[in-house]
């Protein structure tokens, strides 16, 4: 086992490599559809938001709802210190002698160039981890004493605070009470000689804040995390404090939240308060689930799909489509209607034979089907889909009917609804990508 | 005096409204112990309900139809989010419930088209009145008079009928009452047939008020009534109806003192004091841990 640290730690070191080239490549390479660009932007930063919220929710068991109120920390924090001088007066127009007076990456890149500048950066992405680790220190010290849903809506609570004070008036030559943020330093201020860094750059941070999470959560402190998370009271006797590892692992998870908001400032090259909102947490949520809830590597795996089919894959749903000819629209029903049928044969046929092999079941003579309730669902339902494909085949209309704008996220929820009810371990479960490469033993 | 009374009065009946929602979290908690994030997006779909069956029916019929559509949805989202997974563990749940909010949000956006639609007008609720010299909605003076009938029939109902019982011993201990011979389905799916009513009256009264409609206007709404269940103390009514109305009128003083900003803050800030001060609410009951 331990003769097999040293091999695998390069292979990832090695893989990561990789794909920061591939990443770098993509980023230059004329022809490149801007999708694929923006997906790997914000899929790296979801990634370590995503990490970062399933420190707390998948290896302490703390369920917490105020990861959107860290980001936001994160983001102004970032922000504040990086706008420069002379861009102040244009940001804080509603403010005049708005802004903090000086701007940390300016001042660094006008002495050292661009290695000032990403210097900088890091600076400031750091302190915005400060910031947010600080906060949630504090808001910590009431909040933590809470156990699961309470503490998931104290927290919720909290970012809900959060966001209004960033927002108040008499805090607006700092914070630009409810306007916007922009013009402050951001992926596209990089470039090596003629190259564009804006996609590596995401990609280099998120991963090595990843990799600082993996070596926190095998420390002794993670395995504490996972103590309290699979028995409190067990975990206690143990000898692990509590109130300590809780309030370390809040800190931790909400210092890399901190970092991820302010990359996401610095993706979308402004920020605003609204957009942290509950419904961002939510999103966040959902990855993790989706992902797997105590696995690193899903959640990662999780974030790209997220945001690669919210922005990118499922966008077709959301355009109104009318088929060129009649021809187009048969294979359209019939492509429909084989995905339908496969889906609900597979379903019928794995739920049948679960049934039939029930001990209950034997010796009550030979039925053709036997079903649950949702079997029966799954099976009226797909009746009616392929009722409704039917009634379009036959219908003049050349129109795909249902695909307009929303019904993307229509699809999306209900994938989503599917995985939480049918594969509630997700992706991953609490596996990490190299156990599938692995066999025999199972990790701890 | 004179400068309060409008916002004293807004906020007993926001107070009011949320207090109807609040009930629906607090029995629902009371007896799964699952907060039932979709109740807010409920509340929502209920006000668009109201809007698409006014178009069509006499005003007075589509109220109908609106409690019983809204009521069906209740149960139908307790069917299919929450009954499957009632052996997982509490955080698949309450997972499964905001993704189950999440869902709700993104088909009324696609039904609507994300627009804000025009809240029909219920006559003589919406009328104006003039009380103490200040001009107002009749829903206004209502919504307090009207919330504590419903509330004493509610309390009526769980003290002294048959399923009310069934409430009570489900609410005290799932699995004794199950043993007792209590279908505690059929109890889940009344509990929220009673919140879901519930919340349509809520937001017919809100809705009056508030002229529009959007998709995502019932987040608010239901995570206040929802600090407002656990400011009473979850699982209490009475408890419910208290912390609805603080929290209506604190909210709307805030406005009063010109910091609009801080209106859901103030919310949640009574949230966090009384979660540190008193865990367990104004009426809660302490929850016994058991190793």
């Amino acid at each position: 086992m331990k003769r097999n640290r040293i091999p695998q730690f390069f292979i990832i070191v090695g893989a990561f490599l990789l794909l920061l080239a591939v990443v770098l490549m993509l980023d230059n390479v004329p022809g490149v559809p801007v999708m694929l660009l923006i997906v790997l932007r914000k899929g790296a930063i979801y990634a370590l938001v995503a990490v970062s919220m399933n420190i707390l929710n998948g290896f302490t068991g703390l369920f917490s709802l105020g990861q959107a109120g860290f980001m936001l920390l994160g983001a102004y924090t970032y922000a504040i210190l990086t706008v420069p001088v002379e861009n102040q007066a244009l940001v804080y127009q509603r403010y005049p002698n708005g802004g903090i007076g000086f701007s940390v990456t300016e001042s660094l890149g006008r002495v050292l160039g661009q290695p000032g500048l990403l210097l900088g950066v890091i600076i400031c992405l750091i302190l915005a981890g400060i910031v947010a680790g600080v906060f949630a220190y504090l808001i910590g010290l009431p909040v933590l004493r809470l156990k699961s849903d309470y503490l998931a809506i104290a927290t919720l609570g909290f970012a809900e605070i959060i966001r209004a004070v960033v927002q108040y008036e008499k805090l607006g030559p700092i914070t630009n009470g409810s306007n916007l943020l922009s013009n402050f330093t951001n992926f596209s201020n990089f470039h090596l000689g003629s190259l564009k860094l804006d996609t590596v750059m995401p990609f280099v941070f998120a991963g090595v804040c990843i990799w600082v999470i993996t070596l926190i959560i095998n420390s002794t402190y993670g395995r504490a995390f996972k103590a309290i998370r699979d028995d409190e009271v067990a975990a206690e006797a143990m000898g692990i404090n509590l109130a300590n590892h809780k309030r370390m692992s809040f800190i931790i998870s909400s210092f890399f939240a901190g970092i991820s908001g302010a990359m996401l400032a610095m993706y979308q090259a402004s920020v605003q308060a609204t957009i942290f909102k509950a419904a961002m947490t939510y999103e966040i949520l959902l990855i993790v689930v989706l992902g797997g809830i105590g696995s690193i590597s899903g959640s990662i795996i999780a974030a790209f799909l997220f945001v690669g089919s919210s922005e990118w894959w499922l966008r077709f749903l959301d355009n109104t489509t009318v088929l060129p000819n009649f021809n187009a629209k048969l294979l359209f029903a019939i492509i429909f209607a084989a995905i339908v049928v496969g889906i609900v044969f597979l379903v019928v046929y794995r739920q049948n034979k679960a049934q039939k092999s029930r001990p209950e079941a034997v010796g009550r003579g030979r039925k053709i089907l036997s079903l649950k309730l949702s079997g029966v669902i799954t099976l009226v339902v797909g009746t009616l889909l392929l009722l409704g494909d039917l009634r379009f085949l036959i219908s003049p209309d050349l129109q795909v009917p249902l695909l307009r704008s929303g019904f993307r996220m229509v699809v999306f929820s209900i994938i989503v609804m599917i995985v939480v009810l049918f594969f509630s371990r997700g992706l991953m479960g609490d596996r990490e990508l190299p156990d599938l490469f692995r066999t025999g033993h199972k990790r701890l | 005096m004179a400068r309060i009374l409008p916002y004293l009065l807004g906020g007993i009946s926001v107070g009011g409204q949320y207090a109807l929602i609040a009930i629906g979290y607090t029995m629902v908690y009371g007896i799964l112990r699952l907060i039932n994030f979709a109740h807010g997006d409920i509340f929502t779909a209920a006000g668009f309900f109201m809007v698409y069956a006014a178009a069509s029916l006499p005003i007075y019929v589509s109220v109908a139809v609106v409690i019983l559509l809204t009521i069906f949805m209740g149960v139908l989202v307790e069917r299919v989010a929450y009954k499957p997974l009632r052996s997982a563990p509490r955080m698949s749940v309450m997972i499964s419930a905001i993704g189950m909010s999440y869902l709700l949000q993104n088909v009324m956006w696609y039904i609507t088209g994300g627009l804000a639609k025009r809240y029909p007008i219920i006559p003589w609720i919406s009328n104006s009145v003039t009380i103490l010299g200040y001009t107002t909605k009749r829903v206004t003076i209502i919504t307090p008079f009207l919330t504590l009938i419903l509330v004493v029939a509610l309390v009526i109902l769980i003290q002294k009928t048959k399923i009310g019982m069934a409430m009570r011993a489900a609410s005290r201990d799932f699995e004794t009452a199950q043993l007792m011979g209590i279908k505690i389905d059929n109890v889940i799916s009344f509990t929220f047939v009673v919140g879901s009513a519930l919340a349509a009256v809520g937001s017919l009264l809100y809705f009056s008020n508030y002229a529009t409609v959007t998709p995502v206007v019932g987040a608010m709404p239901g995570l206040k009534a929802f600090v407002a269940a656990v400011f009473g103390g979850i699982g209490s009514i009475p408890g419910a109806v208290l912390g609805g109305f603080i929290i209506g009128i604190s909210e709307t003083l805030t406005k009063g003192a010109g910091l609009t900003t801080f209106s859901d803050a103030v919310t949640f800030a009574l949230l966090i004091i009384i979660l540190v001060v008193k865990p367990t609410g104004l009426f809660g009951e302490k929850p016994t841990q058991k190793v």
